[in-house]
């Protein structure tokens, strides 16, 4: 199979990969950048454990090409600590024990994110409804939500 | 896989046509990823169509809307007009899968993707959508009712791709909605859905309805017996006991695990009336 080469942004850096034409974007951040926050739960877009942004909008880079990255601006996990400082969803999960195993924490920490971007002050049942596609089995979810809020609260300055 | 990225929809007809062996169009991807990953289709030839011109606009035409057929459910669900115009159309497309597949999956996908359970096609149906066809022969405008045939396949011929869709313009005292039953209260497929259009007059009474029924037929199905039950009424109880009928009629479901033909059926007719009342309440008028 013939490789292609793909010119994008990641994390605000300008990055270039080879991949295969059928190699999805999850592999090449995983397996050619090093880049293993983001996680294969499903490989097939029910788990959200691969939650990126591509161009702002939240995304399973299991169900992207590689080759569809060429030109987006793509944020992930790695993306979101500002240097050793952790972004307050960051914090505020480790604070409260938001997770447990942490396979689906880094996608359901970019998905939060790019909830409170939208909505910053969401009802428990946006964020439930948001976060619908971001599968945990420990914790039962209801940590996850809380932190979300606590976060959310945090970040409006209140 | 050769993965491609045509200059132009007429390279892209003589790609496909000229495969020898399977191909697939590539929008959203959420469909077609899942397909590879599960290995139900190992395509030789992929073609990106995203970037070509219109593909990820709406753009306002002849009162209505002209949707590109790579124009994410996100974006839609986003876009004021669309939604104040066409609800039942937004609605069914959002239900969709989970928030990431609403930033990838698109309408027209869904449609070509062929699954009788198909969220937003019983509502583009009862529109009166039309999918711009482009192929060997140029463009060309076709009733979203006339593209699926069956599961997983399309009427569609070889090189023949959708480029958009078409939502016409709305008259005043108009509305639709789109409902569907699902065990849980998201992340689901149909079990059975329902979608109605109306159009009233000042006084409230329907001048124009459409019924679509979705999960109960090998495709969607317009059922126009039960438009014409609601015609002339103003969603009175013989008018809606007569609607109920012709819907359940027309159901040809399956039977599994997920859903049994009798409560398939039973509940098609039950949601084809709560959207009937929605699209009423929506168009203005008040029962």
């Amino acid at each position: 199979m013939k490789t292609i080469h793909v010119e994008t942004t990641i994390n605000g850096d300008a990055t270039e990969f080879l991949c295969a034409p059928d190699e999805s974007l999850l592999d090449v951040l995983r397996d050619r950048l090093g880049l293993t926050g983001a996680k294969e739960g499903c490989g097939t877009g029910d788990c959200g454990a691969c939650s990126v942004t591509v161009d702002g909008r939240l995304v399973c880079s299991c169900l992207m090409l590689g080759a569809e990255a060429q030109d987006a601006q793509i944020e992930t996990i790695e993306g979101m600590a500002d240097g050793e400082t952790l972004h307050p969803l960051q914090r505020v999960f480790l604070e409260e024990a938001a997770l447990q195993c942490g396979v689906c924490t880094p996608g359901i920490l970019v998905a939060a994110k790019a909830l409170l971007e939208k909505n910053p002050d969401p009802t428990d049942t946006e964020v439930r409804y948001w976060l619908a596609g971001n599968l945990c089995r420990c914790t039962g979810y209801d940590k996850i939500i809380k932190a979300v809020q606590t976060a959310a609260a945090e970040m409006r300055g209140a | 896989m050769k993965y491609v990225k045509p200059e132009s929809f007429e390279v892209a007809s003589q790609l496909l046509q000229n495969e020898s062996g399977t191909s697939r169009i590539l929008a959203g991807g959420t469909d077609v990823l899942v397909q590879l990953k599960a290995e139900m289709v190992e395509p030789d030839l992929m073609v990106d169509l995203k970037h070509l011109p219109g593909m990820q606009d709406i753009t306002a035409e002849n009162g209505g809307y002209r949707i590109g057929a790579a124009v994410p459910g996100a974006v839609v669900g986003e876009h004021d007009g669309v939604k104040a115009m066409w609800p039942g159309v937004v609605e069914g497309l959002e239900l969709i899968g989970s928030t990431q597949v609403q930033g990838r999956a698109t309408m027209a996908g869904n449609l070509c993707n062929g699954s009788p359970a198909a969220d937003s096609v019983p509502a583009l149906v009862t529109a009166g959508a039309m999918a711009r066809v482009h192929g060997p022969d140029g463009a060309r405008d076709v009733p979203v009712a006339d593209i699926p045939q069956g599961p997983g396949k399309t009427n569609l011929s070889k090189g023949e791709f959708i480029t958009s869709i078409f939502l016409p313009a709305r008259p005043d005292h108009a509305g639709d909605a789109y409902l569907r039953f699902i065990p849980r209260t998201e992340m689901d497929i149909a079990v059975s859905s329902a979608a109605v259009s109306l159009v009233l007059d000042a006084a409230g009474t329907c001048r124009q309805a459409h019924v679509a029924v979705g999960a109960v037929a090998p495709t969607v199905r317009l059922v126009e017996k039960a438009g014409k039950a609601l015609e002339g009424s103003q969603l009175d109880s013989d008018a809606i006991a007569a609607m109920k009928t012709a819907v359940e009629a027309a159901c040809n479901p399956i039977d599994d695990k997920r859903g049994t033909i009798e409560f398939r059926t039973k509940t098609a007719a039950v949601l084809a009336e709560r959207a009937a009342r929605i699209a009423y309440s929506r168009a203005g008028g008040q029962s």
